[in-house]
């Protein structure tokens, strides 16, 4: 394996009890294209684990081995205490799986969706009953119970969707971008049900292109390009050397039409990169620079800074700056 | 074992389930695809009906004095007057040449032409049997199958009142020769609709599942499916038996239609002809599930159906028969399920065969289907959303 950036904090499965997921060196080649190339990483059992990673990086195909409906071209997989290699179904009777285009069936009502998916999961008679309300009543779905899922607005076909997902009390849930176009009421009702779920003891495996989902995780991956470049709890990753690169820190300055600031700023001989936050500028500078000299020399180039004050990196920082690298790695070899 | 098996088949009752659901909600395509089958089948039942009376006729007598007014004999006159009595044939010309009598028929004209000897009282003067010829146009098929059984059966009773008016005779007196043109394989209506009714349900069958696994996956819902315990068996035959009793009640529907309003007799067992038909379902509901489970999209899987269904009609022996095929294309239709249920159809409702005479027809059938639907789980086992 090469470049694999952990925070260090990632034991070996040694007690493989309290792991939900166990991958080892999991690999997946499409003819010549490596989607996943020699991905490991561990998910303890309670945890809300984030998997970040741009579009086409292989987040889905790691979903897609982990819950067996994709062969393994090579490496090793544990779900729920199951080899997924071996019995794939076992692992899904055990597994739960949303996607964001919560797959209801549109012509289906809210609770023929949720008789259906009992059903398949094997649920019969009393229990399927029983489920059933259950889940009505965890997620208030009594008023809607005759209506088509099509009809339902976002944040509830989300709700009815992870109902539906979990009718079979499963371990582990996996959610693909489960807040991707619901609003923001909605977004934070669903990640105080996963914290409250997970309080239960039911593994979270989520991926998300909202950094502030990405900062509430207890647990973060960065996958870039079938690789895994970062693994660690949010506080472990922003503390990462990688993030802040050695000899630079960070500063935010607030300064009035801050687009044609970070244009000036970026004149500025020692000021490594800057982007725009809002209403001020992320900068990363070297070292020795303090407050007064980019004060000083913004302001003899015409720019009124209002404040400049020191910054940690963000989670975003972090992903950028390990993609830089990687980046910069892969084109080094080339 | 058994533990296996009710493995092999999870989640079917749940598929099942919500199949049934999605049809009772989309009531109306439903509603069509059972309608559209009896429609089609009242047409062209009724556009055969009507055509086998007033059969355009052309006449070429050649008894008779040519320089009388009238045409033909008097005895020759009172045959063809029975011809035009029977209110299937429309005398509407007479010729004078074999090769007016041909043309009239090549140009399409006269679908029927009869052609009275010279001889023809002479020899029924004699006691001999005086022979007409009934020339029919072949290509017609329902005309020509009424057109010979009418031109016989008035044969038949002409002589036979004059037989009965002469009392004892040693020939029949008027023997009635039909001759088929252009089609030797003569076709009634009676051949006609048992066909149909296998055409009409290949269409609906095949369609009814080809769009069902595509939609699913054009909608994102498969791949919820795929992270469920479900196996392809059970997920395929959940889809599929819904559709196999809707198909069994249309197959109802159509045969009541044929017997009753259309009057064709059925000669063979009607539990057989189920018991077949079933088979013959099946195949079909499994063709249409590998279709969709091959398809990317619904269009795709659109496409592919009418790429299957079109060259069975074809192949099937329903429009040409087989026997006349190139030997190429009669290969093909081995392969094509139609082709056996048109003959078990033909074989049961119209020569009245049994089981001894189709066991084998139905045995292809059914291995055709289980092929086709492993052949589908295969695929759908494979088949990577």
């Amino acid at each position: 394996m090469t470049a694999l950036v952990t925070s260090g904090n990632n034991p070996a499965p040694a007690n493989a009890s309290n792991l939900a997921i166990c991958a080892q060196k999991l690999t997946r080649k499409f003819g010549d294209f490596t989607a996943v190339d020699q991905a490991s990483m561990t998910v303890e059992r309670g945890e809300v684990f984030g998997f970040l990673g741009p579009n086409g990086s292989g987040k889905t195909t790691m979903i897609k081995m982990l819950t067996g409906i994709l062969p393994i071209t090579s490496g090793d997989a544990t779900v729920a205490g199951i080899d997924v290699r071996k019995d794939p179904e076992g692992v899904r009777q055990r597994i739960g799986y949303m996607s964001q285009r919560f797959s209801l069936y549109d012509d289906l009502t809210v609770a023929e969706n949720l008789r259906f998916y009992g059903r398949i999961y094997g649920l019969r008679g009393t229990t399927l009953d029983e489920k059933i309300q259950q889940t009505i009543e965890r997620n208030a779905l009594q008023p809607y119970l005759d209506r088509l899922a099509a009809r339902l607005s976002g944040g509830w076909k989300q709700r009815l969707a992870l109902g539906c997902s979990m009718l079979h009390d499963p371990s582990i849930m996996f959610l693909d971008e489960p807040t991707a176009g619901i609003d923001p009421v909605a977004r934070r009702k669903l990640w105080d049900l996963l914290f409250d779920l997970s309080g239960h003891g039911i593994t979270f495996f989520v991926t998300t292109h909202y950094m502030d989902e990405a900062e509430r995780c207890s647990h973060l991956a960065y996958i870039y390009y079938g690789q895994i470049i970062a693994d660690g709890t949010p506080d472990q990753l922003r503390d990462l050397p990688e993030a802040s690169p050695a000899g630079t820190r960070r500063f935010e300055i607030d300064a009035p039409q801050v687009t044609s600031a970070l244009r000036t700023a970026r004149e500025l001989p020692y000021l490594k990169s800057a982007t725009i936050f809002g209403r001020s500028i992320h900068a990363l500078v070297e070292e020795n620079v303090t407050q007064q000299d980019i004060d000083r020399d913004l302001r003899a180039r015409g720019v009124q800074p209002q404040e400049i004050r020191p910054l940690t990196a963000t989670l975003e920082d972090v992903f950028v700056e390990l993609t830089y690298k990687k980046q910069a790695k892969e084109a080094s070899r080339a | 074992m058994l533990n296996y098996l009710r493995n092999l088949f999870r989640g079917f009752s749940a598929i099942f389930y919500k199949e049934t659901v999605h049809m009772r909600r989309d009531s109306m395509a439903m509603m069509l695809a059972l309608v559209v089958p009896i429609v089609e089948m009242v047409i062209l039942g009724a556009a055969i009906d009507t055509n086998i009376r007033q059969v355009n006729t052309v006449v070429y007598d050649q008894s008779g004095v040519m320089d009388v007014a009238q045409e033909g004999s008097s005895a020759s006159r009172d045959l063809i007057n029975h011809f035009i009595n029977s209110d299937t044939f429309k005398v509407y010309k007479y010729v004078h040449s074999d090769r007016e009598l041909n043309e009239e028929l090549v140009a399409g004209r006269a679908h029927v032409g009869i052609k009275i000897p010279l001889d023809f009282d002479r020899k029924l003067l004699r006691g001999e049997t005086a022979q007409v010829m009934v020339i029919v146009d072949g290509s017609d098929s329902s005309t020509a199958g009424t057109a010979v059984n009418v031109a016989g059966a008035i044969g038949l009773d002409q002589s036979l009142q004059l037989v009965l008016a002469r009392g004892i005779n040693l020939g029949q007196p008027i023997e009635i020769r039909p001759k088929v043109m252009f089609n030797p394989d003569s076709r009634s209506p009676n051949f006609f609709l048992p066909g149909l009714i296998a055409v009409l349900m290949l269409m609906i069958t095949v369609m009814l599942t080809a769009f069902s696994v595509v939609r699913e996956k054009e909608r994102g819902t498969l791949e919820q499916l795929m992270v469920t315990p479900v196996r392809p068996l059970g997920l395929m035959l959940g889809k599929i038996m819904p559709y196999f009793f809707m198909g069994l009640g249309e197959m109802m529907i159509l045969l009541g239609f044929m017997r009753v309003v259309f009057r064709v007799p059925v000669h063979g067992s009607v539990v057989l002809l189920v018991a077949l038909t079933s088979i013959y379902l099946f195949v079909n509901l499994a063709i249409g599930m590998l279709i969709s489970v091959r398809a990317g999209t619904q269009a795709e899987a659109m496409q592919s159906s009418f790429s299957i269904m079109l060259p069975s009609i074809f192949l099937s022996g329903y429009i040409f028969p087989r026997e006349t095929m190139p030997v190429i294309f009669h290969a093909m239709s081995n392969f094509v399920p139609a082709t056996y249920m048109i003959n078990i159809f033909r074989g049961i409702i119209l020569r009245g065969a049994g089981f001894q005479e189709l066991w084998l027809d139905g045995l292809i059938l059914a291995v055709m289907g289980i092929g086709v639907l492993l052949l589908a789980a295969r695929k759908f086992e494979r088949m990577v959303v």
